[in-house]
């Protein structure tokens, strides 16, 4: 067995060093997320973006007078092929930055193998708070965190709807429970308490008795933590049971199975959630929209979020004359960087100065629309 | 006097009668909690008449079997779909229909199952098939996965409509789908008790419950009983399936898992074996269910539930409505 291996090994080993001798004038850029299994279409979305942004800077100039080249890291948003993934990326395709991880759980596990080497990392969809909260220096993300968008709700409920009767109920679980926490410390720092505080089981379908307690308290708005499986059944036997309250949730419902999850487009119609701002209406990025456009593909979810990741990796590899992934950091937690989704600025975390996320609203046909 | 008073004139009035007086509230939510556990609790009871029927029969827990409700849910939903597609728009032709469709299905798989992963294990340890039922469980699970997809499924709402019953200064709704839901479960266990009770194959059922070795020698044909009351169990969870697909609109490949595991307590609760029990078992557990999540948490009510169970089977360890074990020196 060992001895039929050997000659393989020296043969990649071969291959890997012509490799790196041609690419030594690259700057790689890896670009990390699911491009097989459940989340691929997710994939794709990022690795068109980054690739449409990529060959733009290379046809402006590159960057520091070279090109930019992409590979791909698949993990299949599986946190174990993440790490390995990572690996692979520092190790054999020396890459300088990744555009990447897509998932909270595979960015968790891989930010410090990155930053152990030095690597700049952008991810342009991990929400999680944990995410830039571990004192990492080359961490960044180009979406917001999910206390931010806890924040969008409360204030949306004390100032736009001037809610005082609010019942929160989460899913007890880390996304869904984070984020209900998130709106309640907004509500309360705003002044309205909670009249209402409790907890659901994931899988169960029958919310009928929480409904009845939820309909006690009389109130004006139900905020909901948690994702459309559940959220569907509440909101349905909220108006089975007559309680009119607006049913207000996060980007966990964003999708069209909460129509099914419902049973029906009429149980939908009125419910409220947060999300990000459609990043194809930014005015910045209608050249690079109608580019796609005009390719055939049209650049919905991600892909604009990684095109201005890749945007924002390329300005500070410039500003700095280096690849240097620390110097890039720094820079980037200095400098606003005009992309594609508008003007981007971070923090010292790495997180966005700005979040966007703003309130949806479901119609009576099915379909949500921004406010 | 109180309507000038509340700046809410015309919302739920519970809130107005819990400000005025604390006694008056428990009126319209206790209500409201009964009809939610009833309802509930009667699913339950359905899907438990399975449970207990194949442990009374065989002395083994059928875990594949809310999975079969769950394939039986998707059934309901391809049933309803068939017969709105070739025109039956009237509700109780279009239930009918899909409620022999369901029915009739989901007792093939039934008996399939039977067939395939717990006969050829008949006389071979008590473990094997336990361990054999788990694996049709994940098998049912991702069959349904993959040839229906992890999506979300939903059906439209085919009975529209509640009353409203004003009680003190509370009130409590029932969807005509709730009220659907108790009688068609009732008058299915009505029949099933018939079946038992009254019938030939009712008769044999009871004898090879009592002592398989005896019902054959007598000249009954056990492996057909068996697959009898497979049958019947599958037929009962189908019916559950069509009825709770009907209220809650929606269901996945999953959904069979938690639901399953509530009425195994229910069986156990009711005590294992014993037909009645598995229904009174099943109400007794939704109505708990239900009053203490409205009561004191809907983080805990599984905890109270369980707890109720662990408390029950202390005292009276063959379940409320089971026989005692009885020693054979």
């Amino acid at each position: 067995m060992s001895g039929k291996a050997k000659p393989f090994l020296v043969s990649t080993t071969l291959a890997a060093a012509l490799v790196s001798g041609v690419v030594h004038a690259d700057v790689v850029i890896g670009v990390a997320g699911p491009f097989t299994g459940t989340y691929a279409a997710y994939g794709d979305q990022v690795w068109r973006g980054a690739q449409a942004a990529a060959d733009a800077i290379n046809k402006d100039g590159g960057v520091n007078g070279d090109k930019i080249r992409l590979v791909k890291g698949d993990d299949a948003c599986d946190p174990k092929q993440a790490v390995a993934v990572a690996n692979r990326l520092i190790e054999s395709d020396k890459v300088v930055a990744v555009v990447g991880h897509f998932c909270s759980s595979s960015v968790i596990p891989t930010n410090e193998i990155y930053a152990d080497a030095g690597v700049i990392t952008i991810s342009p969809a991990a929400t999680n708070p944990k995410v830039t909260e571990r004192g990492l220096p080359t961490v960044f993300r180009n979406c917001g965190r999910d206390d931010q968008q806890g924040i969008v709700a409360g204030d949306y409920i004390v100032d736009v709807l001037k809610a005082k009767r609010v019942v929160i109920i989460h899913d007890k679980d880390t996304y869904g429970q984070g984020l209900a926490d998130a709106t309640k410390i907004e509500l309360n720092k705003k002044g309205v308490k909670e009249v209402l505080y409790e907890g659901l089981t994931r899988g169960e379908k029958d919310f009928n008795a929480l409904v009845t307690k939820i309909r006690a308290t009389d109130p004006e708005v139900v905020y909901f933590g948690g994702l459309h499986p559940e959220a569907g059944p509440l909101v349905r036997q909220l108006r089975e049971q007559g309680v009119t309250a607006k049913f207000i949730s996060g980007d966990g419902i964003v999708t069209d199975e909460l129509v099914s999850a419902a049973g029906g487009a009429q149980y939908v119609n009125g419910v409220m959630m947060t999300f990000g701002a459609d990043p194809r209406n930014n005015p910045a990025g209608k050249s690079v929209v109608e580019k796609f456009r005009a390719n055939g593909y049209e650049p919905e979810g991600y892909t604009l979020y990684s095109y201005s990741s890749v945007q924002a990796l390329a300005a500070a590899f410039n500003a700095t004359k280096s690849t240097n992934g620390e110097k890039a950091s720094a820079w980037l937690k200095s400098h606003p960087v005009p992309t594609a989704i508008g003007n981007k600025e971070w923090d010292k975390n790495g997180d966005l100065k700005v979040s966007d996320y703003v309130m949806y609203q479901w119609g009576p046909d099915g379909k949500y629309k921004q406010l | 006097m109180l309507t000038c008073l509340d700046p809410l004139a015309g919302r739920d009035k519970v809130r107005v009668s819990q400000l005025t007086d604390g006694t008056l509230i428990v009126d319209g939510i206790f209500l409201q909690q009964m009809v939610n556990g009833l309802t509930l609790g009667s699913v339950y009871g359905l899907i438990a008449i399975g449970y207990t029927m194949v442990y009374g029969i065989i002395g083994m827990i059928n875990f594949a079997h809310g999975d079969v409700y769950m394939v039986s849910a998707y059934l309901a939903a391809i049933g309803l779909a068939v017969f709105s597609f070739f025109g039956v728009q009237s509700f109780p032709f279009l239930i009918l229909g899909t409620l022999v469709f369901t029915i009739v299905v989901t007792g093939v798989y039934g008996l399939v199952i039977e067939r395939v992963a717990y006969k050829p294990l008949r006389n071979s340890t008590r473990l094997a098939p336990l361990i054999s039922a788990i694996g049709m469980s994940l098998i049912l699970q991702n069959y349904v996965q993959i040839s229906q997809g992890a999506r979300q499924q939903g059906v439209p709402t085919l009975l529209e409509g509640s009353m409203r019953f004003s009680i003190g200064t509370g009130f409590v709704q029932l969807t005509y789908t709730k009220i659907f839901i108790l009688i068609a479960a009732f008058i299915g266990m009505a029949i099933l008790t018939w079946l038992i009770k009254c019938t030939k194959l009712g008769r044999m059922c009871r004898a090879v419950q009592q002592d398989r070795k005896m019902a054959s020698i007598l000249g009954i044909n056990t492996d057909r009983v068996i697959s009898y009351v497979f049958i019947i169990g599958a037929a009962m969870a189908a019916l559950a399936g069509v009825l709770i697909t009907m209220n809650y609109g929606t269901f996945d490949f999953y959904a069979g898992f938690i639901i399953g595991i509530k009425a195994f307590t229910a069986a156990v609760l009711g005590g294992i074996g014993s037909l009645p029990g598995a229904m009174f078992g099943g109400l007794i557990l939704g109505v708990a269910e239900s009053q203490f999540a409205g009561m004191v948490n809907s983080d805990y009510k599984d905890v109270f539930s369980f707890a109720l169970l662990v408390l029950i089977l202390i005292l009276r360890p063959q379940g409320l409505l089971g026989r005692p074990l009885v020693t054979k020196v």
